[in-house]
């Protein structure tokens, strides 16, 4: 079960937003965390606590393919992202990495600063529990959810690898 | 079909494939940066992999801190470059190199019909070509490095067609940023754009490659232009590999179709802090300019430093401008010095820079301070791209920018050329 405050975001967060390119050769997802949404908020780094959520509008993650934007978020503390609409490099790169992402409307318009919420993984629910609401994010397709459950891209890739070399021995 | 449709069901076996559907697509080229191959590397590692699915199509391009900004940026290139020795892969620096969307195109290593991903967004330039290209993550990428496959869903094109014929001074960049400006940077989210129509016929290929690298603008997957014999002609002498030609047929399914009449198109803006922030060059009026930056992956062929040169001839860069000149590759570079042009910026007091992204992502060779302008032909005017986030950046076609650099204002060309 993840549990944190919102910290809310309108339209198109860009991942120079998200990560200046400056950071671009730093690995250590702590270190990146520090400098999230510098660019837009330089004292978010700063703010966020460990668990808390970003709500978004449309687009969130436009821009570059740095994979280094959902390990950045990761890294600041935050647990999931919960938007109208995400980029789609932005949605891959945070599979891959392990960031959950929610796609749900009605919970970003209900959502406000502050505000705490519970997200279900498993069911895919985003309880806010400030207002005392519960919402439905929009189910990730069965090919991803396989994905979600091999723990990534390259888990499951290696999973079929070995498969292949067993039936090929 | 749609040409989208058809390339992704050649390279997955299957007879026909539907907008929607999830596959698992073969590639003919897997790209990667400086800035996204140590993450690629790192996977390709933990996977265990001994060697690329072929090593002659997968490809690292050194280009966004290249040449080496600093000491991280000199360590990592040096590691990709023993890891590329290690696996046979194809590595690309100082000799004859350039911006990978500059590059790729030019030697030949993406042809019509291909799959191209790359660790990169704006790898759906190579559109242009009628090939299938989009950008991914570094994870991705090192996936399709080892299995030469990678998986994603057939996006539904958006059929744009541009008619009449461009006025002077009105180019391909003014063409997508026109469309973004209409469709708003997640107009096309998760889908293709198709262009055609009279004014993409009249195109170059430079101003076709300037389309479809900004699609991911408009939230892309890919931009694609059906070949004709201008891409033919353009693969004369770069490639001998045989290639595939699609077409969409005539009952395929379009998410949409936009009709643009652009015969009456004024060069375009995008101003601050978004490129769907657009409007017409007359619409806006004494903005200063601190810098100008021509070149990159959207404008940094020859066309474009011909446009450019074309308005800086026997003129002098404005005194209180910084005009930094960047060939996308040192093919261009060489062909920009035989044509005169380099002469041209020199004599008019710009800078010319090596073959790199350099400002374009705010790396290195014209940095931003807080609060100057800068008039770009880059693609993006995000916060904070070029340098500090209280500068702005505006994007225009390399002509406005020259233009723009002779008057320190943003300026019509035609004001400037007589
Ligand atoms: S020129 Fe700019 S947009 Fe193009 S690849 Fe380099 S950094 Fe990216």
């Amino acid at each position: 079960m993840i549990r944190g405050k919102v910290h809310k975001f309108g339209k198109n967060i860009d991942t120079d937003a998200i990560i200046a390119s400056k950071y671009a050769n730093f690995s250590d997802p702590l270190e990146l965390g520090k400098h999230c949404m510098e660019n837009i908020d330089p004292d978010f780094g700063k703010r966020v606590e460990k668990g808390d959520i970003i709500v978004a509008t449309t687009n969130f993650g436009c821009g570059s393919s740095r994979e280094i934007a959902p390990m950045t978020i990761k890294g600041a503390g935050i647990s999931a992202v919960v938007a109208k609409s995400f980029a789609r490099i932005f949605f891959r790169n945070a599979i891959n990495t392990g960031l959950p992402l929610l796609e749900c409307a009605e919970a970003v318009e209900m959502s406000e600063q502050g505000d705490v919420l519970e997200i279900d993984l498993s069911m895919g629910t985003i309880r806010n529990v400030t207002k005392n609401l519960v919402f439905s994010a929009v189910p990730y397709p069965e090919f991803i959810t396989e994905l979600i459950e091999a723990g990534g891209l390259v888990e499951y890739v290696m999973k079929k690898m070995e498969e292949d070399n067993k039936k090929s021995k | 079909m749609t040409l989208v449709e058809k390339i992704l069901s050649a390279h997955t076996g299957k007879k026909e494939v539907k907008a929607g559907e999830f596959l698992n697509v073969k590639v003919d080229m897997v790209m990667a940066s400086d800035l996204t191959a140590h993450i690629a590397a790192d996977q390709f590692e933990k996977m265990g992999a001994k060697k690329p699915f072929d090593s002659q199509k997968v490809i690292f391009v050194m280009d966004h801190f290249f040449p080496n900004k600093d000491v991280a940026a000199a360590e990592q290139i040096k590691r990709l470059r023993e890891f590329s020795k290690k696996y046979g892969i194809l590595f690309v620096e100082a000799v004859d190199g350039g911006i990978e969307h500059v590059y790729l195109p030019e030697k030949g290593l993406v042809l019509p019909g291909d799959v191209v991903v790359g660790a990169d967004s704006h790898t759906c330039t190579y559109g242009a070509l009628g090939a299938f290209a989009t950008g991914m993550g570094s994870t991705d990428i090192a996936v399709a490095m080892v299995t030469g496959e990678i998986w994603m869903k057939v996006p539904q094109t958006i059929k744009f067609n541009y008619s009449g014929k461009l006025p002077t001074w009105v180019t391909g960049k003014d063409l997508i940023l026109y469309t973004i400006g209409r469709i708003t940077v997640d107009g096309a989210l998760y889908m293709a754009m198709e262009f055609t129509g009279e004014a993409i016929k009249g195109l170059s290929m430079e101003g076709r490659f300037t389309m479809a690298n900004m699609s991911v603008e408009a939230g892309a997957k890919t931009g694609i232009v059906a070949v004709d014999e201008k891409t033919k002609a353009y693969i004369e002498g770069r490639s001998t590999r045989p290639y595939n030609v699609y077409t969409t047929d005539s009952e395929a399914d379009y998410a949409a179709i936009v009709d643009y009449d652009v015969s009456r198109l004024e060069p375009q803006v995008a101003l601050p802090h978004s490129p769907d922030n657009v409007c017409g060059i007359s619409e806006v009026s004494n903005i200063r300019v601190d810098q100008v930056v021509i070149g990159s992956c959207t404008n940094g062929r020859l066309e474009d430093f011909e446009y450019a040169a074309r308005v800086l001839r026997n003129k002098k860069v404005h005194p209180d401008v910084r005009c930094i000149v960047i060939p996308g590759s040192q093919e261009v570079y060489l062909a920009a010095l035989r044509a005169g042009f380099i002469e041209v910026f020199i004599s008019a007091g710009a800078i010319v820079g090596p073959p790199t992204c350099g400002p374009c992502v705010g790396g290195h060779i014209g940095i931003l301070a807080a609060g100057e302008r800068c008039a770009s032909t880059t693609n993006r005017n995000f916060i904070g791209r070029m340098g500090s986030p209280r500068s702005e950046i505006y994007l225009v076609n390399p002509a406005v920018a020259a233009a723009s650099a002779i008057t320190g204002r943003l300026t019509n060309p035609e004001e400037v050329v007589k």
